[in-house]
């Protein structure tokens, strides 16, 4: 897995069978529009909406504060997030696609 | 019919981060901040309203509108819209003068589409911010980022409309002035005004009950909004859509989110409304156009992004 700070990491999502490189230093909903990639729905780009929800199945992150509404604290402990408020810090395997509308 | 609601008046929005929304609301959209508060509230508002402050920020875990106030003529306005919405079946809650710095007693009541609102009669007149009472000048010169004249209204998504329009129109007097019916007949969309704005308050069909969509701004010109859209480029802030028109209203506009999320509209222009004027109707089947009126095509996030 690649640590060096400098290189984009690597992320594979997993439903959908696509990945994209992220760069360092941007959250993880940025990085993939930057890459020009659309593997995460894009909402607010906030940590509001709850559009961007994802799980991260392996790799190390850091996350911003997210909306309760749409991560619970078991949630947070079961690799859920949202991934505008996550900054990766190593290639990461994720699942997009998990907001349910009008939960 | 008039029940002596005068406006909208304040709206109180929920951030994960005071800071990050001061950037947001003061300096990009150029609200003055006017006060806080011992419970960490900042208090905000356009330079040119007459009132303390319009825009109240509350850090929080979840971002969203805790509710909106409108401010009604008199306290003898107040006790009877109070009376009236008890009998109308709305949970009435008494908030005591001074809860909102500078604000008088307010009546909060609930709705059926699941958002809070309230009543006041008093507030603290600072005057317009940064212009003499007499002989004014055109506007402040110290005016930042947007240079925003004032909160205008909000937009809120929610399950029973009719039953707040029910609310609405009869007990505060609001008129129906837009709407968007579907092809049963059904209303999804409804502006609702209290004065001769196109609406000060607006609604859409929605499954989940008590979501906001947008708080707006009122800038004075589509160039105004065109220099909007510079400034969310130049400071990298999370663009919704725009600048474009809508159909519905005719406000010229451009959408955009806060960094908690809640989405910010500013716009300028757009119909007027009298009490004797038909609701002016869209058709669902041409909502994209309704909405966007030059792309004529919705965007899922303009309907889904919600807080
Ligand atoms: S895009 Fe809205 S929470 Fe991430
Ligand atoms: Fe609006």
């Amino acid at each position: 897995m690649t640590t060096d700070p400098a290189s984009p990491y690597r992320i594979e999502v997993r439903n959908r069978h696509s990945e994209f490189l992220a760069q360092p230093g941007k959250t993880l909903l940025v990085a993939m529009e930057l890459a020009a990639s659309q593997a995460i729905a894009v909402g607010c780009r906030g940590g509001g909406c709850g559009m961007c929800k994802i799980r991260v199945l392996a790799g190390e992150y850091d996350r911003k504060r997210m909306s309760c509404a749409h991560i619970s604290e078991q949630e947070q402990a079961a690799g859920f997030a949202l991934a505008c408020r996550v900054l990766p810090r190593s290639d990461l395997v994720i699942e997009s696609d998990h907001f349910v509308e009008g939960l | 019919m008039k029940k002596g609601v005068m406006r909208p008046g304040h709206i109180q929005l929920r951030v994960l981060d005071m800071d990050e929304a001061l950037a947001h609301y003061r300096d990009l959209i150029g609200l003055i901040e006017v006060d806080r508060d011992d419970q960490g509230r900042v208090y905000l508002k356009g330079w040119t309203e007459v009132d303390k402050f319009s825009v109240v920020l509350r850090e929080a875990d979840q971002p969203g509108m805790d509710f909106v106030g409108f401010k009604v003529l008199n306290n003898q306005t107040l006790e009877q819209l109070q009376g009236e919405l008890v009998d109308f079946g709305c949970k009435v809650e008494d908030i005591a003068a001074g809860e909102l710095k500078g604000c008088g007693r307010r009546v909060r009541f609930d709705s059926p589409t699941g958002h809070m609102f309230e009543v006041y009669a008093e507030k603290e007149q600072t005057g317009k911010w940064g212009i003499a009472p007499q002989n004014p000048e055109a506007f402040p010169l110290d005016l930042k980022g947007m240079k925003a004249t004032r909160f205008d209204h909000c937009l809120l998504y929610g399950g029973d409309l009719d039953g707040t329009l029910k609310l609405f129109s009869e007990v505060l007097g609001f008129d129906l002035a837009e709407q968007v019916v579907d092809e049963n007949g059904v209303r999804v969309a409804q502006f609702l005004t209290i004065s001769t704005k196109a609406h000060d308050i607006a609604f859409i069909k929605h499954p989940e009950d008590g979501k906001f969509h947008h708080a707006s701004f009122l800038l004075e010109t589509w160039e105004d909004v065109l220099r909007a859209a510079d400034l969310i480029s130049i400071t990298d802030t999370s663009l919704d859509i725009g600048p474009t028109r809508h159909g519905l209203t005719h406000g010229k506009t451009i959408y955009f989110f806060d960094p908690s999320g809640n989405r910010s509209e500013v716009f300028c222009g757009g119909d007027y409304h009298y009490p004797d004027h038909e609701p002016v109707t869209w058709t669902a089947d041409q909502l994209g156009k309704a909405i966007f009126y030059h792309d004529r095509q919705l965007n899922e996030r303009f309907l889904t992004a919600l807080t």
